[in-house]
């Protein structure tokens, strides 16, 4: 495994720098600011209080629980946390922008000077990326426009939701540094819980920052900004396409406009939003309403404690446990399906195992149905129960994934499942080789050619006992008894 | 019952054992108001529902409820009040015609203690004048001479006591609104330490100035109305849970051994018109006389507070007005065709319609401040200096309880005399705009008539959450006050 120190790789003799601004929605039940609640499908403006449309003399009143989760986010994201932050004013005209200002944090945020790991690429070319996080800051969103032709509406549920923009150092040389940045940020908010990180509802947002220049160029080229992606597919794709357009740009002897550009997934391209013509003033300043947010260490070393153990370091303890590094990795990508495997896991004191029904088994059936880890109809005790029963050889591997699909489509404990159908591993001596008498007396041609040299007719006298048996017969003990008794002659 | 003279306790306690109702108080001011209000011009519009109101009040008297310490005392609000379901235009076209869903705070709580609501006051336009002439709604008069300004920003609330066309009133100081007025129109204004009073649903001019107050016409119903209105807030971020004393039943006039301090920067001040320096003179001496110890100090920073303060309340407010944009609520500028209009032009013209002259005028001075280049030189170097000027004050305070000064140089200025030239009018705020910077406590009452039979008041300082001993110097001066009580002949 190679690390990020090496030479950058070139696109077409150029060297890319990337950045990302990801502005991750707080999953607090209130806004930032005032008591509104912050669900996503309310109607239009039905989140709306005098507060967070801006209605005069109203005053914004800090959520406390906005600032524990931004904690808790830097503390993930190895950043420094600041003991006393300050809210400014941005000012700028907007409709969607009620109040004509958005309070967010300049020049004193919250958490910044953190950084964090991922691994880039696959097999042989698999290397760890280490990305520096600048800063991530709280802020308030604004309200959503929404233009057709002659006139606008604006709908004002999303003024005040809680954001913190988390702002990436301009560290990743490559889309897929990006992308992957991106899916590791994620699954770090939804560890922690603080974040849903769901792109298409805008929970979580990524702008993405893309500038090229030649290699040992003493400046950064001209950074454009993109705006808006929804998947981290697109943010790669994106940022392939805006690589491709700013070098031919170059090339072309044009000047690169500094400018905010929009994706378009239909057409695989990116296109001008807008300008940044000279940079606007948005005149900061401290926020005269709220006073300096305060976060002792008293409070970090609580937060601290109450943080979950984060994915990579999961990951770790999976492989520690005996697993394959991939299943490690399979199971971690969500805490949901982590947790659901602990679970399994320890009911049935066999992680192997645990890993192998729920990687092949259960996430086959949940992505044909389309259903979440969450919403599995089959919970993860009784998953561990059944592991337990084919250890315990009460049912044999093949009887268990009858009872998986029964489990499946009923919801039922596997005991009461095995019970009810009579589906019990049939293990007593006596009683399979009773039904291996019988398969033998019913063949006597072929354990004539058996015994004659056609060992190869093994296999038939197996499946003709596990038959007979209704799959029933310890396989162990059904192969061990019809050895003995062909062998005998 | 004599309702010009009565105190709110004579008020409240006539109306709660039956000796008069509600009713019956509020409907002698609204006549009030009818009969004398359209010369003064200081009410903007009557509460309707008073009268239900007032009724509701005396109903559940009727049932044994307690009703609380202001039951039926009628009051003006100034039009920086957010009032449910009533107008709350803070004197300006942008908000001609908003009706809030919802009470600020501080008349959430003077309703539930009890009072009716006249009406709304007149006022300067988003509180930035000292005189009233900004206000859309036309110029308040000083109720001693019709001629004269009645001050500002709260000049109509100080007009209205003044000329009693309602009991009590509030105000809101950022940088003298409720000394000022009060010391031109012969009542008693208290502006209350910063964070002792919430500011939701008060119409944000500067947002760390700004303050709330009583202006009324006695110190012990100053006190009562803060026992109200004072104390922490939920809805506001920047109040403080300092306990609120009981200050009308600590109410002293003992002022034995207290130390008052003479600030040389303003008594030595050849600005100050004789007939001030006569009033303060007196008040000293009067407190001499009840044996109160003077002495000197020196807050040397005040020379700088006038441009300090307008740098900092220009900058805020520059910020806080950018919500009249005609999007939501308020004035609309109207177009042939809304659908191809620029949004630049969009805010042009409403913003440019809905603004007065002098509120513009603080827009820009304050976008100008705070934009990038001028930050550090104007509103970063004013935070600072704000910073030491309060460290003087903090200074002081280790030397003296009490400050005591003039309010304005001079007794009211004639309607017009000021209103075209902004530097004449800022200036006129030189000895009150310290006080907001410094977070401080202040009052103003009256203690003289000029030659010409306007009233003069003094103003009393405290440090931070001193308002007692403030109001029980107030209270001792108010004993011996030459105009108290007074009210102008033809009211």
């Amino acid at each position: 495994m190679s690390t990020n120190t090496q030479s950058p790789p070139l696109f077409r003799g150029y060297e890319v720098v990337i950045g990302l601004e990801v502005h991750a929605q707080l999953k607090t039940k209130s806004k930032m600011f005032c008591s509104d609640s912050t669900v996503f499908d309310a109607a239009d403006n039905e989140s709306t209080s005098p507060v967070s449309v801006g209605m005069p003399g109203t005053l914004p009143v800090l959520n406390r629980t906005a600032v524990e989760y931004s904690v808790k986010t830097g503390l993930a994201l190895n950043c420094e946390i600041r003991k006393v932050s300050v809210f400014s004013r941005k000012n700028y005209f907007y409709p969607d922008l009620p109040k004509g200002y958005q309070i967010s944090q300049y020049d004193l945020p919250i958490c910044e000077h953190g950084k964090i790991q991922f691994k880039v690429g696959e097999k042989e070319n698999e290397y760890t990326k280490t990305v520096s996080i600048t800063r991530a800051h709280m802020e308030e969103d604004a309200g959503k426009s929404n233009h057709f032709g002659e006139y606008t509406l604006i709908n004002y549920n999303r003024s005040g939701m809680p954001l913190l923009e988390i702002v990436s150092g301009p560290d990743m040389k490559t889309p897929q540094e990006a992308a992957e940045y991106g899916r590791t940020m994620r699954q770090i908010l939804r560890y922690l819980d603080v974040c849903d990180g769901n792109l298409e509802e805008g929970s979580m947002r990524c702008d993405v920052n893309v500038s090229v220049m030649k290699p040992g160029a003493a400046k950064f080229g001209t950074k454009v900004e993109i705006k808006n992606i929804n998947s981290f597919r697109f943010v790669e794709k994106a940022i392939e396409y805006e690589i491709d357009r700013q070098i031919d740009a170059v090339e072309a002897g044009q000047k690169i406009v500094q400018e905010t550009r929009l994706w378009d997934p239909d057409k695989n391209r990116t296109f001008s939003m807008r300008a940044k013509e000279d940079a606007q003033d948005y005149r900061y300043f401290p926020e005269p309403d709220l006073l300096p947010v305060v976060v002792t260490p008293e409070m970090i070393e609580k937060f601290r404690k109450e943080l979950p153990e984060l994915p990579s370091l999961r990951a770790q303890r999976f492989v520690a446990e005996g697993l394959p590094e991939y299943d490690a990795l399979v199971l971690t990508a969500e805490r949901e399906l982590a947790d659901y495997f602990e679970i399994v896991s320890k009911i049935s004191k066999n992680p192997k195992a645990a890993s192998n029904w729920i990687m092949t088994e259960l996430l086959r059936e949940l992505n044909s149905a389309n259903l979440s880890i969450t919403k599995s109809p089959i919970r993860p005790e009784f998953l561990g129960q059944l592991v337990k029963l084919i250890d315990g050889n009460t049912i044999s591997g093949k009887i268990a994934k009858t009872v998986f699909l029964e489990m499946w489509k009923s919801g039922e404990e596997p005991e009461k499942i095995v019970k009810e159908k009579g589906l019990v591993q049939i293990s007593d001596t006596g009683a399979i080789e009773k039904i291996i008498d019988e398969v033998l007396a019913a063949n006597a041609q072929a354990v004539a050619d058996y015994r004659g040299g056609r060992t190869k007719l093994f296999g038939f006298f197996v499946g003709a006992v596990m038959k007979a048996s209704k799959g029933q017969a310890n396989p162990e003990m059904a192969n061990q008894i019809l050895t003995e008794k062909l062998n005998k002659a | 019952m004599d309702l010009l003279k009565a105190s709110f306790k004579e008020i409240a306690s006539a109306v709660k054992t039956k000796k008069t109702s509600a009713v019956e108080v509020a409907q002698f001011f609204t006549k009030r108001i009818q009969h004398l209000d359209s010369d003064l011009n200081s009410y903007t519009s009557q509460n309707q529902d008073v009268g239900l109101e007032a009724k509701a009040i005396d109903d559940r008297i009727a049932q044994g409820e307690d009703v609380g310490p202001l039951a039926g005392v009628p009051f003006g609000i100034k039009e920086m009040f957010c009032t449910k379901g009533i107008k709350t235009t803070a004197g300006s076209k942008i908000l001609e015609n908003f009706v809030p869903p919802y009470d600020a705070t501080v008349v959430s709580r003077l309703k539930n203690a009890g009072i009716t609501i006249l009406g709304k006051l007149n006022q300067d336009e988003f509180a930035m004048g000292s005189s009233n002439e900004t206000s859309y709604f036309g110029p308040t008069k000083n109720p001693w001479n019709t001629k004269c300004v009645p001050g500002g920003s709260s000049g109509g609330s100080a007009a209205a006591q003044a000329a009693r066309l309602a009991a009590g009133t509030l105000g809101t100081d950022t940088g003298g609104s409720i000394r000022q007025p009060a010391h031109f129109c012969g009542i008693v204004g208290v502006k209350p330490t910063y964070g002792r009073v919430s500011r939701y649903g008060i119409i944000a001019y500067a947002s760390s100035l700004d303050q709330a107050g009583p202006m009324v016409s006695r110190v012990d119903d100053a006190a009562m109305v803060l026992e109200v209105i004072c104390g922490r807030d939920e809805r506001d971020a920047t109040t403080s849970d300092q306990i609120v004393p009981q200050f009308s039943k600590n109410l002293s006039n003992s002022v034995k051994g207290l130390k008052i301090g003479l600030m040389k920067e303003t008594m030595n001040s050849s600005a100050i018109h004789p007939d001030t320096q006569k009033t303060v003179q007196a008040a000293i001496e009067t407190l001499k006389k009840a044996g109160a110890e003077f002495i000197d100090i020196s807050i040397p920073l005040t020379e700088h507070a006038v441009p300090i303060y307008y740098l900092i309340a220009a900058s805020e407010a520059s910020s806080n007005l950018a919500r009249y944009d005609g999007v939501k609520y308020g004035h609309r500028a109207e177009f042939q065709n809304l659908g191809s209009v620029n949004l630049d032009d969009f805010y042009e013209k409403t913003r440019g319609e809905g603004f007065g002259p002098e509120v513009k005028r603080r827009i820009m001075l304050g976008t100008y401040c705070l934009s990038s280049g001028y930050f550090d030189a104007y509103y970063s170097k004013a935070c600072q200096v704000r910073r030491l000027l309060t460290n003087q004050y903090l200074d002081a305070f280790k030397k003296c309880d009490v400050i005591l000064s003039p309010v304005s140089t001079h007794p009211a200025f004639q309607i017009g005399e000021r209103i075209s030239d902004p530097l004449a009018m800022y200036l006129n705020d030189i000895f009150t705009v310290s006080t907001n910077l410094a977070g401080l406590p202040g009052m103003s009452l009256p203690f003289g008539l000029s030659a010409e039979g306007l009233p003069i008041g003094v103003q009393l300082t405290a440090s931070h959450f001193e308002e007692q001993k403030m109001l029980n110097v107030g209270f001792a001066l108010e004993q011996s006050s030459p105009v108290q009580g007074k009210i102008p002949h033809v009211y």
